[in-house]
């Protein structure tokens, strides 16, 4: 009574061979592109006699930077030039980082605030700064800051610091090696409030007593350095920019292409981050808020432990990869000739001749980055995911 | 914020008579409402109208009152304090259209208006279907490419070297939308695929191509991708920036379509199955219609991304308008008011981005609402 | 009542097994089910009946045993699956119908898909069905349009144009307010007077003892009783069967 004789038998039409099948044309295909782009390639780079492999990274570059975090000079090689071109890129990175953090904190919590004149000016603000390209930021400033005043002419913000064509110089201490003690002392303060913290929350989950950490906190974070800076007689010489000649000498320098990107940079990311913030917190329901007044919660806490963790899961994870556009966007420097990665990286392969690896190893930078970040990322995930429960 | 003055009773007279509150004059009531509920408040706004009146007024000034907005001679320009938007009037032309043939231009102003009505096309949802949008892009590129090429029907030929300006912004962006798009699927479809070879090629590609800069890209493209070719073959420099271009797209707007197709729930698929539909059909019928409007807002916030990342050309040397602009602007007579030119450039993609960014907020409340779109 | 001198069976479950991970869904099913027949399945929640159904066109893989479907053996065979998909259409709890889709779009997609049907014969046939499940005036409008029952009738509807010879009904009610449970039992009844073949996992007993030539209880992946309505419903063999319709049939 058991006829099975409309069944296919044949294997072509089989899903898991098909599955297979597929999977390996895909492979096969990927394979033969990769060989015969890579045959392409040695037969190109040997027919215009250029070299291939990584000496060039040893040999001497030949070409100066305008400025540099290390010392370097025209005889160094091409892998220090490179080296210093990466570190000019997380210099403006952080910078570009913190700054932006600041300005787009302010701008969202602006956004929503009750004050109508300030958020307007903040909306104003990002949506002129989002809808136009960074790379037109990056050149605008670029563009704003040849007009500015030369040296001679420096606008003043406040005594010592000049802002100017040449870019932008102000007072700085002169090194000093109790600063060092200063920076231990300042961590140790930091563990201190962390171990404050935990300690005000454990008295209170065991006691019910509240301890008002902020001011206590402070102290703690505030004294060690400060102990330990004037225990090494308080040692403080602000070494103050002077115009000689054209130039200023002397203070913390920042030149004009430095400025101009960082400018660029902050102002563009700085909208999106403000649109993040808005968002984050206006995800956090009224209700949370009204329920936790309603169970006579103090503001403090209100803000503590409900809304900033809310709204904080909803803010971080675009904000890192915020963080990361800003990282890949400082490669602009290359179009107003601040020496980053990307502007060395092309120098190297307009005198190199050696495309492929000067490209790849922009690439490979920028991709650990990358993926540097992205496990700091699932980190945080990881973290907030359980406190949820 | 409650209201604490207490009504004024005129003398004699009953309480009916009793004029209204001073809140009640509308003007004054937003006022408090809006710039002095709280001592705070009131002391933001003092901050931000002395922010004002410290900025506002020079920058008018610069802007406005002492400006040259007509004039053809740089001298009056030099000569004036404010801005020189006489600038614009006088470099219009090659800012917005390159170096191509100056009694051709009108061609250009034709393709832009073709560009412009299929995108505002694209954006109504009542044209929605693959019958109507495939060819209308279709159209839009063979008919603006081969209006600016020329060379048929007593039209000049004019090769792409001369191409620049706002056209060339423009085939940028449709190149790179009309390339990108369908990649942009068959990678997010790849990504949730079960067969483990496929879902690895395009998480590797994906995960990548977004871990680097966009320029690196277009340096792949314009130094390392000839030499990836056998001798004697080439593409045209345009294509192979449009190329990388769409492929940076891609990774980006494949991650958001993969949210959108994750939001469709199962029976949509098994119900398809079960009436005996293939994969494709499935797809392409049943699960991308649904997840394409889902994350739409995310798609066209990509999109607005793509329109301004076309400027990134002016590293590579494409005639961008951004480009042109900068070449025009070497221009010694002119050069000092380059600002004026960027600011201009600027409102042009300004008012694209924020029209966009203004659909998207649309559809996003389309999509709160449950409207059906 | 079916024939037992002419019987054709059309779907044959042999030995059939499944387990998801560790968990056994199935275990050593064995059914038949001639042409014509109408089948009800009933049992507790978790015991295995949306599992044996929709294994029958392949929505879930089996691992061990032999599903025959219209003398076609579903294995991991495509054109198998896709012969055996066209003969057997299936209701879902859920409804499951095209949201972006107008009714009638609903009901001609497949044919014009899978069936290379020419668009106006498809809407014709569509129009058809619709009026057998009584709602044409619904054709142009959106599912989100409908009511809970005018939408079930209609994913009913868009299952018969691909005119199949089975159809298989999973909890065809369980999602629908009581007052529409009875508009979509009505259309069900209908289908059974006119032969199909039936397959139906319900709750709803009343609709058993009218249309069902046989009863089967599942439990735990198992299949505890098959019987026709009448032994069923008065003298079942199994203790479980007992119990489960004291259950369901007391309130």
């Amino acid at each position: 009574m058991e006829t099975k004789n409309k069944t296919d038998e044949s294997i072509f039409y089989s899903n898991a061979f098909r599955s297979v099948a597929y999977q390996a044309v895909l492979f096969g295909l990927l394979t033969l592109l990769g060989w015969y782009l890579y045959s392409n390639v040695n037969e190109n780079l040997a027919r215009q006699g250029i070299a291939t492999g990584w000496n060039f990274l040893t040999t001497s570059s030949g070409f100066d930077i305008g400025e540099s975090v290390i010392r370097y000079d025209a005889g160094d090689t091409y892998g220090r030039a490179l080296l210093v071109g990466f570190l000019n890129t997380l210099r403006v990175a952080v910078l570009g980082i913190v700054l932006a953090t600041f300005l787009g904190v302010f701008m969202g919590v602006a956004r929503v605030s009750s004050n109508w004149l300030l958020s307007t000016i903040a909306s104003w603000y990002v949506e002129i700064c989002r809808n136009v390209p960074v790379v037109l930021h990056v050149i605008f400033w670029g563009t704003v800051i040849h007009l500015l005043p030369a040296p001679k002419q420096a606008i003043i913000p406040f005594e010592g610091a000049f802002i100017m064509n040449r870019g932008v110089v102000m007072p700085f201490p002169v090194a000093n090696d109790a600063y060092v003690w200063v920076g231990v002392a300042l961590l140790v303060g930091i563990i201190g409030v962390v171990v404050l913290n935990k300690w005000a929350q454990r008295k209170r989950e065991r006691t019910g007593e509240y301890i008002p950490t902020l001011w206590k906190g402070l102290g703690v974070l505030i004294a060690p350095p400060l102990l330990v800076w004037l225990a090494f007689g308080a040692p403080l010489v602000w070494d103050v920019p002077s115009l000689q000649g054209f130039n200023f000498k002397g203070g913390l320098q920042f030149s004009p292409e430095l400025i101009a990107l960082l400018v660029g940079i902050t102002f563009y990311t700085g909208a999106f981050i403000a649109e993040i913030v808005r968002s984050g917190i206006q995800s956090v329901a009224s209700g949370q808020i009204e329920a936790a007044r309603a169970l006579g919660l103090r503001p403090g806490f209100i803000m503590r432990y409900v809304t900033m963790p809310q709204a904080l899961r909803v803010i971080v994870p675009p904000t890192t990869s915020q963080y990361l556009s800003l990282t890949k966007n400082s490669s602009l420097g290359v179009l107003i000739g601040y020496p980053d990665l990307v502007n060395i990286g092309n120098t190297t392969l307009n005198q190199t001749g050696q495309s492929v690896e000067a490209i790849a190893v922009m690439m490979m930078v920028y991709l650990s980055i990358s993926i540097v970040i992205s496990i700091c990322m699932n980190i945080y995930n990881r973290v907030a995911a359980i406190k949820e429960r | 914020m409650n209201d604490q003055a207490t009504p004024e009773v005129v003398a004699g007279g009953s309480k009916r008579t009793a004029p209204p509150p001073i809140e009640r004059i509308p003007v004054l009531r937003w006022v408090r409402e809006n710039l002095v509920s709280t001592p705070f408040n009131a002391a933001v706004t003092a901050i931000c109208l002395i922010g004002l009146i410290y900025f506002l007024p020079g920058f008018i000034e610069w802007a406005l009152f002492d400006a040259v907005f007509v004039t053809s001679d740089h001298k009056v320009c030099r000569a004036a304090e404010g801005a020189c938007w006489a600038v614009v009037g006088e470099k219009h032309r090659p800012m917005f259209f390159g170096v191509y043939p100056y009694e051709e231009h009108w061609r250009l102003i034709i393709a832009v208006l073709i560009y412009i009505s299929a995108i505002v096309i694209t954006m109504m949802p009542k044209f929605w279907s693959y019958r109507i949008l495939v060819p209308a892009w279709i159209f839009t590129l063979v008919s603006t490419l081969t209006l600016m090429w020329g060379g048929f029907l007593g039209l000049a030929e004019v090769d792409t070297s001369q191409w620049g300006g706002l056209p060339l912004t423009m085939i940028l962006f449709s190149g790179t939308l009309v390339i990108g798009f369908p990649l942009a699927i068959l990678l997010a479809l790849g990504r949730q695929s079960n067969m483990p070879a496929v879902k690895a090629v395009c998480v590797v590609f994906i995960e990548s191509l977004r871990g680097v800069p966009l320029i690196t890209i277009l340096f792949v493209a314009v130094n390392v991708f000839p030499l990836f070719l056998p001798q004697g073959l080439e593409f045209d420099k345009l294509l192979r920036v449009v190329v990388g271009m769409a492929i940076f797209f891609a990774c980006y707007e494949a991650e958001v379509i993969r949210g959108g197709l994750q939001a469709i729930s199962k029976g949509q698929y098994e119900a398809a199955e079960a009436l005996g539909l293939g994969y494709w059909h499935i797809m392409i019928r049943i699960i991308l219609p649904q997840a394409l409007r889902i994350c739409l807002p995310g798609i066209v916030n990509h999109i607005i991304a793509a329109f301004k990342n076309t400027s990134f050309v002016l590293i590579i040397g494409l005639f961008d308008i951004l480009t042109a602009t900068t070449a025009v602007m070497q221009d010694p007579e002119w050069r000092r008011f380059t600002l004026e030119a960027y600011l201009c450039v600027g409102l042009v993609y300004f008012m694209f981005c924020y029209a966009l960014s203004k659909y998207s907020q649309l559809v996003e409340r389309w999509l709160s609402e449950g409207k059906r779109f | 009542m079916s024939d037992q001198s002419t019987a054709e069976p059309v779907i044959q479950l042999v030995n059939l097994n499944k387990w998801y991970g560790d968990f056994q869904a199935l275990c050593d099913v064995n059914i038949t089910i001639n042409r014509g027949e109408r089948v009800v399945v009933c049992g507790p929640s978790g015991s295995g009946k949306s599992t044996m159904i929709r294994c029958i066109n392949r929505l879930e893989h089996h691992q061990k045993g032999e599903i025959i479907v219209d003398n076609i053996e579903l294995t991991d065979n495509l054109k198998n699956i896709e012969a055996v998909r066209s003969e057997v259409g299936m209701v879902f709890q859920s409804f499951n119908l095209f949201p972006h889709m107008r009714v009638i779009d609903n009901l001609t997609l497949a044919p014009m898909l899978v069936r290379k049907m020419p668009k106006a014969d498809a809407e014709e046939i569509a129009m058809q069905y619709l009026e057998r499940v009584q709602i044409p005036e619904q054709a142009y409008k959106y599912p989100g349009q409908l009511s809970g029952g005018q939408q079930q009738r209609v994913a009913i509807a868009r299952s018969l144009c691909m005119q199949p010879r089975i159809m298989l009904f999973d909890e065809p009610t369980s999602a629908l307010d009581p007052e529409m449970i009875k508009e979509v039992l009505d259309v069900m009844v209908e289908l059974a007077d006119d032969g199909m073949t039936m397959i139906v996992v319900t709750h709803e007993m009343g609709f058993a003892k009218t249309v069902a030539d046989t009863m089967v209880f599942m439990d735990k992946g198992e299949i505890v009783e098959i019987a026709s309505p009448d032994v069923f419903f008065t003298k079942p063999k199994s203790e479980r069967t007992q119990l489960f319709l004291n259950q369901i049939l007391t309130h």
